[in-house]
């Protein structure tokens, strides 16, 4: 079982054909949008209900569900908003920024359908600052939308008035978090907002909003013209379609693919990237699903089906199913810390858990890696993460201290056999 | 009324009450740094976690979460518990040790936060952070590295006064608050964010290193700086008053003050009278008290003898003069010192009738003639409070200001009282709760007071459960003083036509005394400022914080003073100078303690008696309404140098220099 050509969504992943607007449209695009609107909205969210798609920014909440929440009447003086968040900077992800230079219209013809089922008055997709040249794709190619009259009044002939506004990050990681993407799209700073209220009662501009990722905007209008039978015919129950696998470190062919939802990791690396550097026998651990869930060793990974659930039982998430691959010759400390510097550098300083605890924590990783520590400081540390998690507004505590927790937990002989062998040096020249 | 279980009581709470609002019901204290009544919610601190059942299995924020139906809340479980320690010890982490020389200390949240929900010790090994100090004025000390980023400062500065001055910049541990540009914050309530600060990352740059909390004895009082009446608290130590702190009081300044309320203390110990003078050849030579009153007898002026009171005179005060000035058989007056001669035959109609409280929640608003963020600032925040956060509409007539929030200015001719544009006349006229404010300024230009009333009542701002009708003083002696029935029909004109002997000065220094040329000038008063350079005989008095006093605001609201300290050298309280002085002139005024001279005022007044606000009825006279075609003149130049005291004080003087004037300290301390 793997992906067969004629079941792939996104057919110029790699950019062999042009982008634009009359190759997407040869590629099946737009083709005919009047008609999959014209299902009408419930039936468009019943679709999607069916085909079991779930979120594909990371936390794999219901899509459809999500856009049930949205107010069925909108009132004129407060529309609903689409917001689409092309935010992509979680270390490790790479799929969005595929999508959006090479498949914009995808994209955007995805917002016209998803923004009409839920009744949105517009969509803002908001796009990672540093994608200067994706950035300059998706301008120009919701421009030729709007030429050809696919957006604006009448959006493509299916008297739904619908527009769709690109907004540019300045790079902060935090503004991928829906609330503070919605804070920062609003022209202030970039930090979440407490919930209840979540966005759907009050989001941007205090007005009913979702806010999706790129993958999973992307994959509606071909959901609704192949059918949910056909995309939850994919993956196993609860886990269903296709997802696009982004594989970066130790693997002989880097890529992103993709693949069917709950395919095992084996099969994924040794079909699409070549296999391990050096072999299954070095391989040594997988950070699943982008810099913030915790890592997994070798032996847990290898025959895993990456999906929600099979990864959750394993201790991790399939989060944007971005595997960072890590032979024998890394220094796993070494790793973690990095992502945990990343996570100090990247804190929004709002709340105090993740405020002080980050630096905290990447400061012990730091002396842990070099083993200036002592033993029971590994418990310390491990006893902060359990302090950030679980107590701050959003979810980058928690991701800051799930890496730190996984580590600990599979690779605490190596910490301490650091230290061991530091404190060892330090005793004999004193 | 949501029922929830709190710690196992079972209670209702107000629909729309928060977990933590819950538990304060329940008796229960939740620790908070960033939560604050009166500021939106920020939810960022963490403290106030606590548990909660259904919900997700992890502590929540109480401040931010709404209170469900059969919601089951935990204040002290072992999760809690442990919520609580690891946010107290994130908090201290990068907090530096140095309480022994804070400001805070002994009031400080913080430590006393982490005495009751801290841990025992350290775990952190790390070094501390330590952040670059702002400039945030004359007003504001700033200690950055003790800042926990609670933004309770950036949150009252955006919504209650109304600047943006203050704000967070950088990310992570390296958001710091800052002032942008490190300018002084141009606000007239900036001093509020030095009790906001949870921590002492923020104090009183005049206090500084003054006193500990626990060494000062605290006086309730009604701070006299403006006319609102301003609850305070005064902390003094010896004879000194070191600082003046607001108390809470929803019906008149929340729990704010000015910041010339809390800063013109300094001024106390300044410039003080403390003993008598006589002008002799041309020149003030001290003097005993005796020869001061002989000096007074010697005027023999019989019958032909006026007192006038200042901006900060108290009832008592005024009442003692009246008496007096009686018992000579005289009748002669006056507190409005710069010639304002409005009708005053019924109190209702120039009284601040909306009360304070309750003008927040007027929707449609007519400024006339007064610049509210000077004359008076905390009810300035409450018209902001409607404007801003309720959303009504404000139209202005007067010079244009930025009054902090949105007004629609309609021009600066006092005419257009009797003759408001149609759209501003049409949203008063459809409002449910109209609101017209008419400033000492606005009273000072012929026919104004009357076509005011004539507007009230053709918009109808008067009707069952709410009159609109406003009257804003400056002077706190304002009200009190027309209630003791200082106030002639020509003002202060028809004292100078009277042309007195001898005329009492309580404290006034804005009267042009070229008019009293030929007078005895004996002024009653406690700062050597313009009066007494003007006057022939000084007898020096008690300042506000040297007695007891009752006193009025702008709304009518009878409110009390007690003494703190004790007036300098010779000085005396006011009540017991006049009845001293009576027996030299060989008259009665009937009272021989203050008690006396309270009862004896409250014999006259009834209202006086009562704390709280008196009742004028509702009687507007019939007054010429042909409002003159000219500019209204603004009765404050300087927000800060109003009065005597504020014009010795130093801090005063640098706010106004710095703030109003432009003068740039900063750079001239590089």
């Amino acid at each position: 079982m793997s992906l067969q050509d004629k079941d792939r969504i996104f057919t110029n992943l790699y950019g062999y054909q042009p982008w634009n607007l009359k190759s997407a449209q040869a590629r099946g695009d737009w083709d005919n949008t009047k008609a999959l609107i014209q299902r009408g909205q419930d039936a468009i969210i019943e679709e999607i209900k069916a085909s079991g798609l779930r979120g594909r920014g990371g936390a794999g909440f219901p899509t459809g569900l999500k856009w049930s929440f949205m107010p069925k009447e909108p009132r004129a003086d407060r529309p609903s908003f689409l917001v689409i968040n092309a935010d992509e900077s979680e270390p490790g992800s790479c799929k969005d920024r595929e999508i959006i230079r090479h498949d914009p219209h995808k994209l955007i013809e995805g917002a016209l359908i998803a923004g009409f089922a839920m009744r949105a008055r517009a969509a803002y997709i908001y796009i990672r600052g540093e994608f200067i040249r994706e950035a300059e794709t998706l301008f120009a190619a919701v421009q030729e939308a709007y030429d050809a009259g696919l957006l604006g009044k009448n959006a493509a002939k299916s008297g739904y008035d619908f527009d769709v506004f690109v907004h540019r990050g300045a790079g902060a990681y935090i503004c991928g978090e829906e609330t503070a993407m919605i804070e920062s799209l609003e022209g202030k700073k970039g930090q979440p907002r407490l919930k209840p209220p979540f966005p759907a009662g009050a989001g941007l501009y205090g007005c009913p909003t979702t806010v999706n990722n790129v993958e999973s905007i992307a994959v509606v209008p071909t959901i609704l013209r192949r059918g949910a039978t056909w995309f939850s015919g994919f993956g196993r129950e609860n886990n269903k379609g296709t997802k696009l696998f982004q594989i970066s470190g130790h693997v002989n062919t880097p890529c992103v693919v993709e693949e069917e939802m709950s395919i095992p990791f084996r099969e994924l690396i040794d079909k699409h990237c070549g296999g391990i550097r050096g072999g299954w026998d070095n391989l040594l651990a997988v950070i699943p699903g982008g810099s913030s869930v915790p890592l997994v060793p070798a032996a847990e990974i290898m025959d895993c089906p990456m999906d929600f659930d099979g990864l959750k039982a394993v201790g991790s998430g399939l989060g944007t199913a971005a595997a960072i691959v890590m032979d024998k010759s890394t220094d796993v400390v070494q790793a973690i810390s990095r992502i945990s510097y990343f996570y100090k550098h990247e804190s929004c300083g709002q709340c105090t858990p993740c405020r002080e605890g980050t630096g905290w924590m990447w400061r012990v990783m730091e002396r842990l890696r070099t083993g200036d520590a002592d033993i029971s400081e590994i418990d310390t540390l491990f006893d902060v993460t359990k302090q950030v998690e679980g107590h701050t507004i959003c979810a980058l505590g928690d991701a800051a201290a799930w890496p730190i927790q996984g580590l600990i937990k599979h690779f605490r002989p190596e910490i301490e056999r650091r230290i061991r062998e530091n404190g060892g040096a330090l005793e004999a020249a004193e | 009324m949501p029922k929830v279980t709190v710690d196992g009581v079972e209670l209702d709470v107000p629909q729309g009450a928060t977990v933590l609002q819950a538990c304060e019901l329940a008796g229960k204290e939740i620790p908070r740094f960033c939560y604050h009544e009166r500021l939106s919610i920020a939810g960022n601190c963490r403290m106030c976690l606590v548990e909660v059942s259904p919900g997700p299995p992890k502590p929540q924020a109480s401040c931010a979460l709404p209170t469900a139906e059969g919601q089951v809340i935990k204040t002290d479980s072992p999760m809690v518990k442990k919520a609580r320690e690891g946010v107290m010890e994130f908090l201290l982490i990068n907090h530096p040790l140095d309480c022994p020389i804070c400001d805070q200390g002994g009031e400080c949240d913080l430590q006393d936060q982490s005495v009751a929900y801290g841990r025992g010790a350290t775990r952190y090994d790390e070094n501390k952070r330590a952040v670059t100090e702002k400039y945030m004025g004359p007003i504001v000390k700033t200690v950055m590295t003790r800042c926990i980023q609670c933004t309770r400062c950036v949150r009252f500065a955006e919504e209650v006064a109304g600047v943006e001055d203050i704000g967070a910049i950088g990310r992570g541990e390296n958001m710091q608050i800052t002032s942008y540009l490190e300018r002084a914050v141009a606000s007239e309530l900036s001093g509020n964010v030095i009790d906001l600060c949870p921590v002492g990352a923020l104090t009183s740059k005049p206090y500084a290193f003054e006193a500990r909390p626990w060494e000062l004895t605290k006086t309730l009082g009604i701070d006299m700086m403006d006319a609102v009446g301003t609850n305070v608290r005064i902390d003094a130590r010896g004879r000194q008053v070191l600082r003046v702190l607001p108390r809470v009081n929803d019906d008149v300044n929340e729990e704010w003050a000015s910041d010339k309320t809390r800063h013109h203390v300094d001024g106390l110990i300044r410039r003080r009278l403390d003993q008598p003078y006589v002008r002799k050849d041309g020149a003030l030579q001290p003097a005993t008290w005796a020869e001061a009153f002989e000096a007074i007898k010697a005027a023999n002026a019989g019958a032909s003898v006026a007192a006038i009171a200042g901006d900060m005179a108290d009832c008592e005060t005024m009442f003692a003069a009246k008496a007096l000035v009686n018992a000579l058989g005289g009748n002669l007056l006056e507190g409005r010192q710069t010639g304002l001669d409005y009708d005053v035959t019924s109190l209702s109609a120039v009284n601040f009738n909306t009360t304070i409280a309750e003008a927040e929640n007027a929707d449609v608003i007519l400024l006339v003639g007064t610049n509210l963020r000077w004359e008076a600032p905390l009810i300035n925040t409450r018209v902001r409070k409607a404007a801003w956060k309720k959303g009504a509409k404000v139209f202005g007539i007067g010079a244009e200001t930025d009054l902090t929030y949105k007004v629609e200015w309609l021009g600066n001719d006092a005419s257009l009282v009797a003759k408001l544009p149609k759209a501003a006349l049409d949203a008063l006229k459809g409002a449910e709760r109209p609101m017209l404010i008419f400033g000492g300024g606005a009273l000072s230009v012929p026919g104004v007071h009357g076509a005011a009333l004539d507007l009230a009542k053709s918009v109808g701002a008067i009707k069952d459960g709410w009159n609109g009708f406003n009257v804003v003083h400056f002077s706190a002696a304002r009200m009190g003083s027309l209630m003791l029935g200082y106030g002639l029909p020509g003002g202060i004109r028809d004292v100078v036509a009277a042309k007195p002997k001898l005329a009492f000065f309580l404290g006034a220094d804005e009267v042009d005394f070229t008019n009293f040329a030929d007078t005895l000038k004996v002024y009653v008063g406690h700062h050597g400022d313009k009066g007494a350079h003007a006057a022939d005989v000084i007898l020096p008095a008690a300042a506000w914080t040297e007695k007891d006093f009752t006193t009025v605001n702008t709304e009518g609201r009878v409110q009390r003073s007690d003494k703190a300290v004790f007036a300098p050298g010779d000085a005396r309280e006011d009540w017991s100078i006049f009845r001293a002085l009576a027996d030299t002139l060989g008259v009665s005024v009937g009272f021989d303690s203050f008690d006396a001279c309270r009862a004896a005022m409250v014999a006259v007044v009834p209202a006086l008696g009562v704390e709280g606000l008196a009742d004028y009825g509702w009687a507007p006279p019939k007054l010429p309404a042909k409002p003159d075609a000219r500019e209204i003149p603004s009765p404050i130049k300087d927000f800060y140098l109003t009065n005597a005291i504020c014009r010795a004080s130093p801090t005063m003087n640098r706010c106004s220099e710095e703030i109003l004037h432009g003068a740039d300290y900063a750079e001239a301390a590089e």
